[in-house]
């Protein structure tokens, strides 16, 4: 069977547009919410995200080809410029079938939904831009990354609201392990902080409004933890054949060792134990790692009263007096929760730290909740060298994605 | 401003193009206009003309002449129903 690396890795997010800034960031506990400035947020209940603070598309992209993109695109763009970068990769034209793309999103392309409907319904128009289907699809990000970097294999796009790039991360690894692909870019972009999306948000009522303080909004397995912030942004990794990076002298992060992918088929939003730990010990058994060997979990810690105790349940279950010593940190509590990207964002984060031997803290956490009871790594980076960890996502819809992930020694 | 001015300046603003480099006698082919720029470049003439060009018309608009053509006989409120089959005659560039 064939091993997994993974050969490059790009980030755009609130707390920073390269994963080096943004693993720096995580790692002194910064912040990246903030009071939402992209449009007049007002009238809203919860005026908080985590927002890309000054974003200019121009940066970016010519005029003409951000006609064609939606925010989400762009910021899948942006990062696969990094994590090819990263890689070193030349990609041949003999080699271009076999290069794939998986990219999830929860929401597609929000903000170009939001405009074309605000057109149609408040200004009364009779007709849409032209190119407002090409912006929302879902495959969208998928298609302008084949596009941009002449992928020419298996590419497809997941939509598995806040596991999507878990999703697509695994769908990826094992593509490229079950021999139908040598090398593909995998993750997530979402840009969902439009009105209309924070409004349907705010009706579910899971959102922290932070009180006036946006930094310390989101917290993670604490006691007084009040919701989960959206935020934007993307990752995405490049993963890769081992014997095709070391053929070609590539630099190896880290290993994908398994994915576990289950289903709760229990409640729409509401998550079981059984659904998540199943997914976990799928991926623990692909990689043929005993739950003793797994030094730090990324926690899904969304934030929300539900999540956070259901999740330190679903550690407790798999992992038994393990449970115990593991290192646990939820990094939404800095990046916030970017929906379809946060899984590939996360995995950038639990590679970086196994790399380089330091796990980024759970911010904000203030006190001990009796049903969260484990280590949460609060408030302070920690030195440890790490072997191997699991970047844990699970869905509202109740699909659950794991990704198990070993440091390359 | 006439229409053949107007719809040089809507061409060069959506396709993002110098308007210096849109002449009467440019083909979509030579400004690199595909079927989807062509798609909106009409929704921006429909807008702006506040007028609806249809489909038959639009689909065999492959040049700037073209396109002026058929707005002024449109804006005249002429019968343009004969438009479609001349552009689909022995323009070139409508045989796509």
């Amino acid at each position: 069977m064939r091993r997994v690396v993974i050969t490059g890795m790009g980030v755009f997010t609130s707390l920073g547009r390269n994963k080096d800034c943004f693993f720096q960031n995580l790692v002194q506990g910064k912040s990246g919410i903030r009071r939402i400035s992209q449009f007049d947020s007002s009238s809203l209940s919860i005026k908080i995200a985590a927002e890309i603070a000054d974003y200019d598309p121009l940066d970016y992209f010519p005029a003409k080809q951000l006609d064609m993109l939606d925010k989400f695109a762009q910021f899948a763009l942006i990062a696969a410029r990094e994590a090819i970068e990263s890689s070193g990769i030349t990609i041949g034209d003999e080699e271009r079938p076999r290069f794939g793309v998986v990219m999830g999103s929860g929401m597609g392309g929000a903000g170009s939904f939001d405009a074309g409907y605000h057109n149609l319904y408040a200004r009364q128009a009779t007709r849409l831009h032209p190119f407002t289907i090409p912006r929302i699809m879902h495959n969208a990000a998928t298609s302008h990354i084949c596009m941009e970097f002449g992928a020419q294999g298996p590419a497809l796009a997941t939509a598995t609201a806040c596991s999507s790039s878990g999703h697509a991360i695994g769908e990826a690894f094992h593509m490229i392990k079950f021999g139908l692909a040598d090398v593909a870019l995998a993750g997530g972009a979402d840009a969902p902080i439009t009105y209309g999306m924070m409004r349907c948000w705010e009706s579910v009522r899971v959102l922290a409004s932070g009180n006036g303080n946006p930094a310390t909004a989101c917290r993670p397995f604490s006691a007084d933890r009040e919701g989960l912030v959206i935020g934007e942004g993307a990752g995405i990794v490049l993963l890769e054949d081992l014997e095709h990076a070391v053929r070609r002298g590539a630099t190896i992060y880290g290993e994908i060792a398994g994915c576990g992918m289950s289903s709760d088929a229990s409640h729409i939003t509401q998550p079981t134990v059984d659904g998540p730990a199943r997914a976990i010990r799928m991926a623990l058994a692909e990689g043929e790692v005993a739950p003793e060997e797994v030094d730090y979990i990324n926690a899904h810690g969304t934030g929300t009263r539900l999540n956070d105790a259901t999740e330190t349940s679903v550690i407790k279950e798999v992992f038994k007096e393990h449970a115990g010593k593991l290192a646990i940190s939820s990094t939404k509590s800095m990046h916030g929760h970017t929906m379809g990207a946060t899984g590939a964002i996360e995995l950038v984060a639990t590679v970086m730290a196994l790399e380089r031997g330091v796990i980024p803290p759970t911010a904000n956490y203030t006190k001990p909740d009796p049903e969260c009871d484990l280590d949460y790594v609060p408030n302070q980076a920690r030195e440890k060298p790490i072997r191997t960890a699991l970047s844990n996502s699970f869905a509202f819809g109740g699909l659950n994605a794991v990704l198990l992930v070993r440091r390359w020694e | 401003m006439n229409v053949g001015e107007k719809v040089v300046e809507i061409i060069a603003r959506e396709q993002h193009l110098d308007p210096a480099k849109v002449t009467m006698d440019s083909t979509f082919e030579e400004l690199g206009i595909d079927s989807l720029d062509g798609v909106n470049i009409l929704f921006a003439l429909e807008e702006e003309f506040k007028i609806d060009i249809p489909d038959t018309v639009a689909q065999n608009m492959k040049s700037v002449k073209q396109v002026v053509d058929s707005l002024t006989r449109v804006l005249e409120g002429k019968d343009i129903s004969d438009l479609a089959a001349m552009a689909k005659g022995g323009s070139p560039a409508a045989s796509s």
